[in-house]
């Protein structure tokens, strides 16, 4: 148990402080309607990062990463947090598709695609939910069939969170209709300019267009993009989702960390009953709560990726982060609307940062695989109870 | 860097698993908890003679030279196991005296476990705050007189040595006093959890030799401080290792049972259960390792690390307990199962050092007013 750094750690972080300090933008705040401006601001932060030999800390040198350890990884998370820096753009390419790649794909999809993750200049969205497959993802019914050197799909997926700005989408079909439910199903690599595709937007409760349908119309999809092997696209789906688990949550602390800040803020500025709200005494009890969780949850992150950086796959046990960090952040999201009081529900208080954090916090125990499933995932395969279905 | 145990502190634990698997079986524990003082001479010597009581202090104080970390190994097997015994007074009273007077002739037989130890310090109407300690200790000759009231002392009926913690003027004073000195009478308080004995303390106009003054004022408050946070970590991760029991005997018990001709822990409203004690029983870890790493390691830090763990260990593993007797049905809720042994015993260590509420207090003066 030693959580000091070595010299060649301790080179990283300060260089890395340098760096930020030289390169941190000005600070902004995503509201339900700063949606395209923010979008920007992210891609040129993630632009810079990439620049700096930032973007995958803990991905291969010859794809742009850096190519150093996942305790680095942990190192610059924690930096980015205490710098106040803006979130990741393009969770999806950088946490689910990037890693998946880097573990089955071709070198040739190696050389295609993980640069331009790293560098934001392609975005990514995440195929995998139907109307008829949420939960139950093995039961998918969009068809690829094959015709030469390509598959042609046909179907619908829904959810799809930044289809309508993704360049590109990982989308898993089902090829062989006549195998058992989790297998025949193969993973694509699809270009979203393809004719074949059109995306709708749906407006999410709290106002922004983050998820979207996807209808496929004869869409051909080249032979090389299959992801993994042709049938065996349930376990290509697997290790995404392992990762998705995996790394949503590590930089997540950054964004959380900066709301309880300015919950904080606003807690000892904002009067009630003749005081600061922050010297009311439930409200203390509620914020350190907040506080302690988030800590908490700071230390389930770093641990995890102690430990990934011996086993060098993330487990089903990330299934305890992703379950962790959505119910922190509706508690939090909670607790801040407590601490505001009757301004927690103005949309023009904060640009409305606190309206938007509140509603869009309730989609988080259902997207990424709802707390229900995740609970399901560590009873039967990290505590090896019987599955349930 | 490395969030983990080491390779020794993996061998350490093994051994402490292996000590109490064997000399500290449930069945002893279930005698021990029906005698007056929980204690076993033999149980006793067999901690004693790891060095374990005095693992965290230097070895000229006749510890073992290790760190808190390893102090959280063993603690932790011990609550696994249920350990009966006064290890918690015995390291809260060596901690106290190396921090406040690493001289003093009482450290050497706590840190080896020839004499066994007791702090008094909890009053009727104090809380876990020292700012309300009353219990005055009154100068005499060059020593002081002792008179008042200490409550909710663990495992004093036991020990030799009890560390006062008492208000002189302005400040604290720390001292030493025989158990057998007069005007020291001890009284049982029967509790919630038989492991591990609860006392009043009355003393009556007891006198304190000048060597046996530990500590006053400030370096009292220091020495105090540290020994609370070391002692609060030793009683999180005792909790750490019920809930681990807890867990580990609920999921197994959830593979075996049958209703509906199946086994219950097929049924998702059990699984759900499981999952939620894994997920408190994980992060308690993280809080506890951390805390027991920045306790040696990080000072500056160690305050907000030891209240963050205590907080979300006690409210953890009172939730973990509950699911497991949930998961258990009617069974769980015997005397006869052991779960009740775990369920009072995380109760009390909740209560023991301040709980949630408390440490979410500390929290928010420590991080909000900085």
């Amino acid at each position: 148990m030693d959580l000091g750094l070595t010299p060649s750690e301790t080179k990283f972080r300060d260089e890395l402080r340098a760096w930020l300090k030289a390169n941190l933008p000005a600070k902004m705040v995503k509201t339900a309607e700063s949606g395209a401006e923010y979008f920007g601001y992210l891609k040129n932060w993630q632009r810079k990062l990439y620049e700096g030999k930032y973007a995958g800390v803990s991905w291969p040198k010859e794809f742009g990463g850096r190519g150093a350890s996942f305790i680095e990884q942990a190192i610059f998370q924690e930096e980015l947090a205490l710098a106040d820096a803006p979130e990741r753009m393009g969770t999806i390419g950088q946490g689910l598709v990037g890693p998946t790649i880097i573990t089955v794909g071709t070198e040739e999809q190696k050389k295609r695609y993980l640069p331009a993750i790293l560098s934001g200049e392609e975005v990514w969205c995440q195929g995998f939910s139907e109307p008829n497959a949420g939960s139950d993802l093995a039961s998918l019914e969009t068809k690829g069939i094959r015709e030469g050197d390509e598959f042609v799909v046909n179907g619908q997926k829904i959810w799809t969170s930044y289809a309508h700005i993704a360049d590109q989408c990982m989308l898993v079909v089902r090829t062989d209709m006549t195998a058992a439910k989790h297998k025949g199903m193969t993973c694509l690599l699809v270009d979203m300019k393809s004719p074949g595709i059109t995306v709708r937007p749906l407006k999410m409760m709290s106002g922004d267009s983050g998820f979207n349908e996807m209808f496929f119309s004869n869409l051909r999809v080249p032979v090389k993009n299959v992801l993994g092997k042709v049938n065996e696209g349930w376990n290509v789906a697997i290790t995404a989702l392992s990762n998705e688990r995996a790394n949503l949550g590590t930089g997540l602390y950054v964004v959380f960390k900066r709301n309880l800040d300015a919950v904080l803020a606003h807690a000892r500025t904002i009067r009630r009953h003749g005081k600061p709200v922050i010297e009311d005494p439930v409200i203390r009890q509620k914020l350190a709560q907040s506080y302690l969780d988030l800590e908490v949850f700071r230390l389930n992150t770093t641990r995890s990726l102690s430990n990934l950086n011996k086993t060098g796959a993330p487990g089903p046990e990330g299934s305890i982060q992703k379950l962790y960090w959505s119910e922190l952040n509706q508690r939090n999201a909670q607790v801040a609307m407590e601490v505001l009081g009757p301004y927690a529900q103005l949309t023009n208080f904060d640009d409305g940062r606190w309206v938007y954090n509140y509603l869009r916090s309730r989609g988080n125990t259902i997207e990424a695989g709802t707390s229900e499933v995740q609970r399901n995932i560590i009873a039967q395969r990290v505590l090896g109870l019987p599955r349930s279905y | 860097m490395e969030f983990d145990l080491s390779k020794p502190q993996k061998l350490l634990q093994q051994s402490a698993r292996d000590l109490f698997a064997r000399d500290c079986p449930a069945k002893r524990v279930r005698e021990l908890m029906a005698t007056d003082t929980a204690f076993h001479p033999e149980l006793w010597s067999a901690v004693a003679d790891q060095g374990w009581l005095g693992i965290h202090l230097d070895e000229s104080a006749g510890g073992l030279g290790l760190g808190a970390v390893d102090l959280a190994v063993v603690a932790e097997e011990m609550g696994r196991a249920c350990y009966p015994g006064p290890f918690l007074g015995t390291i809260w009273a060596a901690t106290l005296i190396a921090g406040a007077n690493s001289k003093s002739k009482h450290l050497e037989p706590l840190a080896t476990g020839q004499a066994k130890g007791a702090v008094a310090y909890l009053e009727p109407d104090s809380g876990w705050c020292p700012d309300h300690l009353q219990l005055k200790a009154t100068t005499a000759g060059s020593g002081f007189k002792l008179s008042g009231r200490k409550s909710f002392v663990s495992d004093a009926g036991v020990a030799d040595i009890i560390v006062c913690v008492a208000r002189s003027g302005d400040g604290l004073a720390l001292l030493a006093v025989p158990a057998k000195a007069a005007g020291v009478k001890i009284t049982a308080t029967p509790a919630l959890d038989q492991t591990r004995k609860l006392y009043d303390i009355d003393f009556t106009g007891v006198a304190v030799a000048a060597d046996d003054v530990l500590a006053v004022g400030e370096a009292a408050a220091g020495a105090l401080s540290r020994s609370k946070q070391v002692a609060t970590l030793a009683i999180s991760a005792d909790m750490l290792g019920g809930m681990q029991w807890m867990i580990s005997d609920a999921v197994e018990y959830a593979k075996t049972r049958q209703q509906f001709g199946k086994v219950i822990g097929s049924f998702q409203a059990v699984q759900h259960m499981c999952a939620d004690m894994l997920l408190w029983t994980e992060s308690s870890r993280s809080a506890i390792y951390f805390a027991a790493w920045a306790l040696d390691a990080e000072p500056a830090s160690a305050a907000r690390a030891i209240s963050t763990a205590k907080a979300y260990s006690s409210d953890a593993s009172r939730e973990v307990a509950n699911r497991a007797v949930q998961v258990h049905g009617g069974i769980g809720f015997t005397w006869e199962h052991d779960l009740q042994l775990y369920y009072k015993r995380s109760k009390a260590s909740e209560i023991l050092f301040g709980d949630a509420t408390y440490h979410r207090t500390q929290l928010a003066d420590l991080v909000f007013s900085a």
